[in-house]
């Protein structure tokens, strides 16, 4: 995973709340056998709609999607997060996010940034005052910076330690591998192999 | 204080201890991987750059997506062809070893682990499919993991875990003839209900387990996963060594006796405590058939479709009132007068060769009810070579059954053999969810010789109920 320090990227505004994983991507879509290629299924069914923001210069090119509250609720499909990235997302803003969307986020590197919602409203105005407007997210200091806008943010720590690191579940268990060496020094000659 | 079995085998495989709120760290024996579950989890790998750790604990088979008849031909589905070709570049990739399509030794994953001696007592075992609980029969500790996961063991050849409870699943007294293990799994899963086991590891003990088959003891712990629970395991005995001696990948020669010296220690202690004890009776038990839509909703053969009305928990109530509308069943129905147009005959809890065996004495000299078509699917290559050298493929097809090649086949809907909507089977898989064996099909899990049986008359049945009773034989 690579380590996140800050990011900068076009904001893309979604305003719209209790914004699902079956709409984030459809079931449809989950039947690849690759971990990358899900962005065609990205709010597929929305980006029928040619006023989608995601069909709107320049916000298609975003990177930092401002998102209503309640955003990753439902089934606790890992693509949601992989459709999001795939399509270019680095952060993801709301003032509340599913508990099960959270955990995949950190797990993939995506940042789930939560703040307050007037702070929410705040960027959604700023952003469309000038479409294409650059947003700095700052993990170190937890905040966004929109020109002179500087908005907080909320991540745990562990989250936050993992995601600066560039730490996955992986390379967080890989960082004891002297553990796991020594441990297979130990292992009775009598285990089974597969070869 | 004692250990139990489970927490023995949990202590043997601490790579290292957690830290405040991080879990402990377990080394894992063996990892099977199937062609569902590992596609991303292989990509995964390939985007990070890192290699399969232990290629050498690792072991990959075709089983969910397969046909079961016409297999020398191209896979006509184009997902499940798809599925198929990816986990073989993948395994060619990472240098991992594949049992596929055609080879003597491929089947469902549950069934070519102990058939080749990989799966071993106090060994870890996980794999990317709920039901690799059935390992635990060795008394290994095995459990079902995600694709995350997957990705995590090939990667580290560990996963960070956190603790269980555990359970003891007393069955005291002998099983009468013509009662299977699966009978006892069905009504242990019918007392404590499909989530009495979450957060537990099971371990089924008691005189009845220890009369037990491997065969046997697989299918009740292929389904401690219906009733919720982590993992199901089993204390080896006898019974478990001599079914893996001289198997191809079990220890041999001196190994072996050092093996045993282990392998004997793998006992819960006597001064052991469980956090939760269940008593069943087995010498009381009789089969057991499932009529709703989860596997807690069963009865003993001999009563009545229940009474929703009569059911004094609401929760309950309501589901076995939309169960009922699914199964389109009546309360007060006879389950002995529930006709059938399938009887399905396999899956990694009831496709051994005791299995085909049990359901052969039942069927020979028998014929399906014309009303039936019997799908017989050995759960593996190895289980239909054997099943053929005993002619057992002579007694089912003579009996108008049809013979397949192994695979998961009918016990879930993504390869060819499915039910019709509305189509009604008896069934020796483990789960009877709306739709599981196709949209609209309706299922009633049963023992193997319940399906024999089932399949001669056209009602639900047991052997018992056949002319000239052909109860003595099982
Ligand atoms: S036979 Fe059924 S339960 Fe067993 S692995 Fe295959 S699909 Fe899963």
């Amino acid at each position: 995973m690579e380590k996140f320090s800050t990011h900068t990227g076009i904001g893309t505004p979604l305003r719209v709340s209790n914004v699902d994983t079956d709409q984030i991507i459809p079931a449809v879509y989950l039947k690849r056998v690759s971990r990358t290629g899900f962005e065609d299924g990205l709010f597929a069914s929305w980006r029928a709609d040619p006023s989608f923001i995601l069909n709107v210069e320049p916000f298609d090119r975003g990177s930092v999607l401002v998102a209503g509250s309640d955003f990753g609720t439902g089934s606790s499909r890992e693509h949601a997060v992989w459709a999001l990235m795939d399509y270019g997302f680095r952060v993801v803003i709301s003032s509340r996010f599913g508990e099960i969307f959270k955990g995949n986020s950190s797990k993939a590197g995506l940042l789930a940034a939560t703040v307050e919602h007037s702070d929410v409203e705040l960027l959604w105005k700023k952003i469309e005052s000038r479409p294409g407007m650059e947003l700095t997210v700052d993990l170190g200091a937890k905040t966004i910076t929109a020109e002179d806008l500087v908005v907080r943010f909320e991540v745990d720590d562990y989250t936050r330690w993992r995601l600066m690191e560039g730490l996955d579940d992986i390379g967080l268990t890989l960082r004891h591998a002297d553990d796991i060496d020594a441990y297979e020094t130990t292992r009775p000659s009598h285990k089974p192999t597969t070869v | 204080m004692g250990r139990t079995l489970a927490e023995k085998v949990w202590d043997q495989h601490v790579v290292r201890h957690g830290e405040g709120q991080e879990p402990d760290l377990l080394y894992i024996d063996l990892h099977l991987v199937h062609e569902v579950t590992s596609p991303q989890a292989f990509d995964g790998l390939r985007m990070a750059g890192r290699p399969v750790r232990r290629p050498d604990l690792t072991v990959a088979t075709e089983d969910h997506n397969v046909p079961t008849i016409d297999i020398d031909k191209p896979i006509a589905d184009e997902t499940s062809a798809t599925q198929v070709s990816t986990l073989r570049r993948n395994v060619e990739e990472f240098g991992v070893r594949l049992y596929p399509m055609g080879d003597l030794n491929q089947g469902i994953v549950h069934m070519i682990g102990p058939e080749l001696g990989l799966t071993q007592p106090g060994t870890t075992v996980v794999c990317g499919d709920s039901h690799t609980s059935t390992h635990g029969a060795f008394g290994a500790l095995a459990f079902g993991i995600g694709t995350s996961e997957v990705e995590h063991v090939l990667a580290t050849q560990t996963l960070p875990l956190r603790p269980f409870k555990t359970m003891a699943i007393e069955i005291d007294g002998a099983l009468r003839p013509g009662v299977t293990s699966k009978d006892v799994i069905l009504a242990v899963i019918a007392q404590i209900g499909t989530g009495g086991g979450a957060g537990y590891v099971l371990e089924y003990r008691g005189e009845a387990v220890r009369a037990m088959s491997m065969e046997a003891r697989m299918t009740m712990c292929n389904m401690s996963i219906e009733a919720g629970g982590r993992a199901g395991m089993i204390a080896p005995d006898e019974t478990t060594f001599d079914y893996l001696h001289d198997r191809p990948h079990a220890p041999q020669g001196a190994e072996w006796e050092t093996a045993l010296d282990a392998w004997r220690q793998l006992r819960t202690d006597d001064d052991a405590e469980f956090d939760t004890v269940v008593h069943i009776d087995a010498s009381t038990l009789t089969p057991f058939v499932t009529w709703g839509t989860n596997p807690g909703q069963g009865v003993p053969l001999g009563d009545e479709v229940p009474d929703p009305e009569q059911i004094a928990d609401e929760d309950k109530a309501a589901s076995a009132r939309k169960a009922l509308a699914y199964m389109d069943l009546t309360p007060g129905t006879k389950l002995r007068d529930i006709a059938v147009d399938t009887v399905f005959l396999g899956s990694c809890t009831n496709a051994r060769i005791e299995d085909l065996r049990a359901a052969a004495d039942v069927m020979r000299g028998n014929h399906v009810a014309d009303s039936v078509r019997m799908l017989v699917v050995p759960g593996s290559m190895k289980v239909k070579a054997q099943a053929e050298q005993e002619g057992l493929d002579a007694v089912f097809t003579e009996a108008g059954a049809e013979w397949r090649s192994a695979g998961c086949s009918m016990c879930l809907g993504m390869n060819p053999d499915q039910l019709e909507p509305g189509q009604r089977c008896a069934s020796t898989s483990n789960r009877n969810f709306e739709g599981r064996q196709g949209k609209g099909g309706r299922t009633h899990l049963v023992s193997p010789l319940v399906a024999a049986a089932t399949a001669v008359r056209g009602t639900l049945s047991s052997p018992e109920d056949l002319t000239p009773s052909v109860l003595t034989i099982a």
